[in-house]
């Protein structure tokens, strides 16, 4: 489904991504770790070019993103991307932050997307919060609303980025389950976490990711129980 | 204070300034609105562009150009700008067309900047997840960005509409009978400087004043939506 080549990264002079060849298939769910500063986030950003590579080939359902030709607009239609800080529109009820992009981007009528939008907050347990603004919403209701709003448009794949780094540890629980449930159902998922007990029990592949470049690749049974890069074995003696 | 209003009666009742004093408020008040609406929408057009130019190579030279128009029209007094408008650019135009057209330029280049700085306090994180979503640039900037900078511009939109307002008193340069250049020409043809003058100062100052209050309100209001 995306298939990622030589990616490279550059900020001035900081070589953050040097070079990252992956596959990921339908159904794959991918927890990226790795220290901070590792490129884990940046990695993730290049896949829906929030972060524009500055080597490398990146191809989603057949088409090269990193070709100027190529509509990332309508790519990004499929790729769903939740954020470490939610980013949820502040101006709009919920139920305008689930509607505004696949009504806005002609995807489904107003009266579709507000139906979708019900049964989406219905399954995330927040149907009684659809006509509030976010701000009188707590951390983790804020990123379940996060994570079915991409849901809304119908993606191929959701990426996540630190999903829960900036939640309260009590509402860590509530936005992993969700996300647990669309793994099951069949969703692919690249997870960027620090949630390691989550990587090892939903994932069905780990990336350890140091220094700009994947050093180990694996099931989480061979990346957590036999790792066999130095740098992760160590940082696993710190994170576990 | 009966022969005071008898002068008032004289100066402009009987003389039927009033009509002159009633022309030049429409006046002040056409020229105000009209460059407050011009200000506010080519101010939101140059910074718009401005930011859409950062990733759009084709655009830079016209933010280049975009810098030096808001570098000149902030450097140049308005008064010389009216006079430049008046008699070289707009010469088979009325006084009245000018004067918006004059002011509302010269608001732009203020606008612009205040509508920039409104754009970036809205976190850059809003724009993403638009993007994310599959919006294009202009979608998300038109749906989520520009709302949000509303509510850091509208104070000192605000602020510049009663700035703007009191500008235009120097309309009467060119041939405009605005406020004051009617309370001045009263003043030139009756002899009596205190009522005309006192009455101009008085008027703009009840605008001013009302307008503040409004937009005082209005923010209120919006300070309190933001709570939810």
């Amino acid at each position: 489904m995306i298939k990622v080549e030589g990616l490279k990264k550059r900020f001035q002079d900081l070589e953050v991504l040097k070079g990252i060849d992956i596959e990921i298939n339908k159904g794959d769910v991918m927890c990226i770790i790795g220290p901070s500063g590792s490129g884990k986030s940046t990695f993730l950003r290049c896949l829906n070019m929030l972060e524009k590579p500055t080597g490398g080939k990146i191809y989603f359902e057949g088409d090269d993103l990193t070709d100027k030709k190529t509509d990332l607009n309508l790519h990004r239609q499929k790729m769903g991307m939740v954020f470490q800080q939610f980013n949820l529109f502040p101006h709009m009820t919920v139920m305008d932050n689930l509607t505004c992009a696949p009504v806005m981007l002609k995807k489904m009528t107003k009266e579709e997307a507000e139906t979708r939008a019900m049964e989406l907050l219905k399954r995330v347990g927040l149907e009684d919060k659809a006509y509030t603004y976010p701000n009188k919403l707590s951390g983790g209701q804020k990123q379940r609303v996060a994570i079915v709003r991409a849901l809304a448009m119908g993606p191929d794949v959701m990426l996540f980025d630190e999903p829960t780094s900036a939640l309260d540890p009590e509402m860590v629980g509530e936005v992993l389950e969700v996300m647990r449930e669309l793994a099951e159902a069949g969703m692919t998922m690249v997870v960027v976490t620090h949630e390691m007990g989550f990587a090892r029990e939903v994932s069905n592949r780990v990336i350890f990711l140091d220094e700009g470049m994947i050093l180990e690749e694996g099931t989480p049974e061979q990346v957590f129980d036999h790792p066999q890069n130095e740098r992760l074995r160590s940082f696993l003696s710190k994170v576990l | 204070m009966s022969a005071w209003f008898d002068k008032i009666y004289e100066t402009f009742i009987e003389t039927g300034y009033y009509n002159l004093m009633i022309e030049g408020l429409y006046n002040t008040i056409k020229i105000t609105l009209g460059a407050l609406v011009i200000g506010v929408l080519l101010g939101t057009l140059i910074a718009v562009t401005k930011y859409f130019s950062e990733d759009v190579p084709v655009l830079k030279p016209l933010a280049k150009v975009l810098d030096i128009y808001v570098t000149a029209i902030r450097g140049i007094p308005v008064v010389v700008l009216l006079l430049v408008f008046y008699y070289v650019i707009m010469t088979s135009s009325e006084g009245v067309v000018v004067g918006v057209i004059t002011f509302g330029i010269n608001s732009s280049a203020y606008m612009a900047e205040l509508i920039r700085s409104g754009i970036n306090a809205v976190d850059p994180g809003q724009m993403e997840a638009g993007r994310s979503l599959g919006m294009s640039k202009a979608q998300a900037m038109a749906k989520i960005v520009l709302p949000q900078a509303v509510k850091y511009i509208l104070p000192a939109i605000g602020n510049e509409f009663v700035a703007l307002l009191k500008e235009t008193s120097v309309a009467g340069y060119v041939a405009v009978v605005d406020l004051t250049r009617a309370g001045n020409l009263v003043r030139n043809n009756t002899f009596d400087a205190i009522n005309p003058l006192f009455t101009i100062a008085i008027t703009y100052l009840i605008m001013t004043v009302g307008l503040t209050r409004i937009l005082a309100a209005v923010e209120r209001r919006l300070a309190k939506s933001d709570k939810g």
